[in-house]
């Protein structure tokens, strides 16, 4: 199949960007949408220009690190799945497709489609662990885990740190990706002693991070390729309201805003 | 050279308690006064940066990815061995150091792997703690599987993302210590070459791949935990960034590589589909419990599987093993898929795959039943072919999954450079030449939590803190070399790009040093690769400029590493005149074509020492085994 591709072009994080218009031919059905785009790039280098520059690794959709906007979808237009897992089959000849950048402020442009996602490490620096040193726990079968606890905790670990969630929320809102972390730890009994301060520090830093708010769109979940479900944004909200004491809940949110 | 493995006396059970006992400590009040640089933050790298820093050194650490948690560990399917002995099977430390020696065509160190058997049930212990999700049973108790290799249950397991777990568990301690300020992270930057000075290593150049900015670090030590060489056959189930350039650029200062050519071919892997391939994917082994192989009896046979009656397929693997069947070990089920398709009889695109037929066992069980136990996989297949394996089968071919062979270190996991440690899949301790299941992340995890920390300890004790000095001429040389190096890749202007010649490397390593191997095609990769080699230095182009994020430029200095170690691994192929486990020659079978090994001749770690303008060295390390006797594997 033939293609006319729209890719965002930017050389720098300071630099003007704009979308570019490519032609690709002969694409065919069985590659990949990164393949795809490493056929492009083999002809630009022949040609002398500068190859557009994407992150990827595994492609084998568990790393987290693709992240195209197509034609306005994060990951495109297949559910459950990352770009390097998609594939030209889903598109047909003649198509225009718009290959775009993950837009958020959180997330500033690195170069083309390569953005800074360092911010998504600073929110689970604020919190997204449990303090257990190397060395001195107990045994595995010492912590008794109901196998329900254990399989919703795994629901919400599964999440790959792409950022499509951020990227596809009209409010460029990490909520998905806090709650996710959130949740996987407050649910296991291992997580429990550090649960207050973690969902307050992980929120205070997911703010400081100029991540916006939620409004209840749940683009997150549709765009989210691990399908992680917004019923953990609501457990993150109610591990939230158990962590302000009684006393001082008022006093914190008035603090906070 | 001679090569002091350095293995404790004593017997086997105690010798790790002891040696632990007699190495020296570092006071936590000094612990501070230390810098130790950690390249790589895969399951290795990350849980070894944490410990060292939650033990109250300061720790830099790098990766090229955009974070540390985008290390390749974090792909890893199966699950975790462990010695738990948790279903009151028969396991035990003994039992899983039996099976590893065994596993591995006995071509590893007897106490290295003692020790690796002992420590892993701490780091189940440890992830646990950490809060890795391990599955579990109803009533709470932690879940295991078996796994190849095993006649016991000890594999534990998060879904078919164990690997992604573990890797998170290890992350979020890492970052953890970033918070504290005791880990400074060095995300999108490279290692590019290794700094010695009086001998040691004490430190490492390195190129912001956002800026281009090439700088070098100094410290008291050096740990590389890089990962494997997989993609030096361009096509793997590696990700795409996965390189050999540290430990590579280590061996050009000095630190032995061992057994290259001990590489591990997987035998269900999704087919390569054009030129554009860019990876392959691995299905799960699991497939073969309920899948059927085969191939066409007849040569270029063009029609539909199901056209083809029962008469005239050909299931391999059931007729040349009849006892295990679909379920041989990765090696030889490898090489039986290869051998059919050599045949002219293999399906699909370029007759480089062979079937997996679910068809019996839908038939015998039901499409449900299947969908439950395999269902991710069947649709994960179904995403990257466009093929509907409930309806027809899937077509499989083996590809390059794990290398057991990378830096040599001694039990102190120390290269046979002074303060350069390696660890994980990047040095060659543990696997000998066949690495099992879900034995992987046990031993990245066992080298990171549980060994360097101590091994580091003993020789950071012997060295004054601080010693090494920014302004060192050594490295400022070094910082010339690869500015130098940078420069030289962006001027050839020639008429490549780095993909087709990694593209030409790697069909070479694959034919010729791929799952089996001769006396001749070995030779012939020996010619081959040097001429690509100087085409490379002619004809390659980079576009772009230094000073920026230039992938293509990144690309080019892997590629060129590749291009000098792919020839070291066809150098040990071809040395290595017997057959064990992943290595396969053709010269050294049974009568009925099995591996033939040679303990009299080749019952050796092959320890190579790079000579800048001249051939390559070959120090022998022998293997002694005191308490296993030497067997032959048999899976008929």
């Amino acid at each position: 199949m033939d293609l006319t591709l729209n890719i965002w072009r930017q050389k720098g994080p300071e630099s003007k960007g704009k979308m570019v218009r490519y032609e690709v031919k002969e694409v065919s059905e069985h590659m990949s949408f990164l393949e795809m785009l490493d056929v492009l790039n083999e002809d630009l280098i022949k040609k002398g220009e500068d190859a557009v520059a994407f992150d990827h690794d595994c492609r084998e959709g568990i790393c987290g690190t693709c992240a195209l906007m197509i034609n306005g979808d994060a990951h495109g237009p297949e559910k459950g799945t990352t770009v390097c897992q998609l594939h030209m089959r889903k598109f047909k000849d003649g198509d225009k497709i718009n290959i775009e950048p993950w837009r958020a402020k959180a997330f500033p442009v690195v170069k083309d489609l390569v953005v800074s996602r360092s911010a998504l490490d600073r929110v689970i620096q604020a919190g997204g662990f449990i303090s257990a040193n190397t060395g001195g726990v107990p045994d595995g079968n010492a912590i008794l885990i109901p196998k329900k606890d254990q399989d919703t905790a795994m629901d919400a670990a599964v999440c790959i740190g792409c950022g499509a969630c951020v990227a596809a929320c009209p409010n460029a809102s990490a909520m998905l990706f806090v709650a996710a972390k959130v949740s996987h730890l407050a649910l296991l009994p291992q997580g429990k002693p550090e649960a207050k301060e973690r969902v307050r520090n992980m929120i205070r830093s997911m703010d400081d991070e100029n991540f916006g708010n939620c409004t209840n769109h749940y683009e997150c979940e549709a765009a989210c390729p691990k399908e992680i479900s917004v019923q953990f944004i609501a457990k993150m909200n109610r591990e939230y309201l158990k962590s302000m004491g009684e006393s001082t809940r008022l006093k914190e949110r008035l603090g906070e805003s | 050279m001679t090569l002091d493995a350095k293995i404790p006396s004593g017997p086997l059970e105690s010798k790790w308690d002891n040696y632990r006992f007699s190495m020296k400590l570092v006071n936590p009040a000094n612990k501070r006064k230390y810098n130790v640089i950690m390249v790589g933050s895969g399951l290795a790298g990350a849980s070894a940066a944490a410990t060292l820093a939650e033990g109250g050194y300061n720790v830099d650490c790098f990766c090229f990815q955009d974070s540390p948690r985008r290390a390749h560990s974090i792909a890893a399917q199966g699950g975790i061995n462990a010695a738990k002995n948790y279903q009151n099977d028969g396991d035990s430390v003994k039992r899983l150091f039996y099976d590893t020696i065994k596993g591995g065509d006995f071509r590893a160190r007897e106490a290295n792997v003692y020790r690796l058997a002992q420590i892993s049930n701490s780091i189940i212990d440890q992830c646990v703690a950490q809060g890795v999700p391990f599955a579990r049973e109803y009533s709470g108790y932690l879940s295991n599987r078996s796994f190849g290799g095993a006649q016991v249950s000890r594999t534990f397991y998060a879904r078919g993302q164990t690997g992604q777990q573990l890797l998170l568990g290890a992350y979020q301690a890492l970052e953890r210590q970033v918070a504290l300020g005791k880990v400074k992270m060095h995300a999108r930057t490279e290692m590019l070459d290794l700094i010695l000075i009086n001998g040691h290593a004490k430190g490492i150049v390195v190129r912001d791949l956002v800026t281009g900015k090439i700088s070098s670090y100094v410290a008291d030590a050096v740990v590389l935990g890089t990962g494997g060489y997989g993609n030096v056959f361009y096509l793997s189930t590696n990700a795409k960034g996965c390189n050999v350039t540290a430990p590579w650029r280590a061996h050009k200062r000095g630190a032995f590589f061992a057994n290259p050519c001990f590489t591990q071919i997987h035998p269900t892997c999704i087919p390569v589909s054009g030129d554009y391939q860019s990876k392959l994917t691995l299905m799960s082994e699991s497939l073969r419990n309920d899948g059927r192989i085969w191939a066409p009896k007849k040569k270029g046979d063009t029609r539909q599987p199901h056209e083809i009656p029962d008469a005239e397929r050909d299931y391999f693997l059931e007729r040349k093993y009849p006892s295990y069947g679909n379920l041989a070990p990765r090696d030889i089920s490898s090489r039986a898929a290869k051998e059919a398709c050599d045949e002219g009889r293999g399906v699909g695109p370029g007759g480089k795959g062979v079937f997996l037929d679910f068809a019996d066992a839908i038939g015998r069980m039901g499409p449900d039943r299947i969908r439950e136990r395999y269902g991710n996989l069947l649709h994960m297949y179904e995403k990257i072919t466009g093929e509907d394996p409930y309806k027809q089968p899937m077509r499989i071919y083996p590809a390059v999954h794990y290398t057991m062979g990378g830096l040599w270190v001694d039990y102190n996991l120390m290269t046979t450079i002074p303060g350069l440690f390696c660890i994980g899949e990047a040095n060659f301790s543990d696997h000998g030449a066949n690495r099992l299941g879900a034995s992987a992340l046990m031993q990245g995890l066992a080298d990171g939590y549980f060994i360097l920390p101590y091994t580091i300890s003993d020789y950071l004790a012997r060295e004054k803190p601080g010693s090494a000095k920014a302004d060192a001429p050594e490295v400022k040389e070094a910082e010339k070399n690869v500015a130098d190096l940078t420069k030289k890749f962006l001027s050839i202007n020639g008429k490549k790009t780095p993909d087709e010649f990694h593209r030409e490397l790697g069909n070479v390593c694959w034919e010729k040093c791929g799952m089996a191997r001769t006396e001749q095609g070995l030779k012939e990769a020996l010619k081959k690769i040097p001429e690509i080699r100087e085409d490379f230095w002619k004809n390659l182009k980079v576009t772009g400029s230094g000073e920026e994020l230039n992938q293509t430029l990144e690309k080019a200095g892997r590629v060129a590493d590749f291009l000098e170690f792919g020839e070291l691994m066809c150098l040990d192929a071809l040395e290595r005149k017997e057959s064990c486990g992943g290595h396969f020659r053709t010269e050294y079978q049974t009568p009925d074509g099995e591996a033939l090994r040679r303990d009299d001749a080749y019952c050796y770690v092959a320890a190579w020492e790079y000579k800048k303008g001249s051939a390559s060295v070959l120090n022998k390390e022998p293997l002694v085994f005191e308490n296993l006797q030497l067997a032959t594997r048999s899976y008929k």
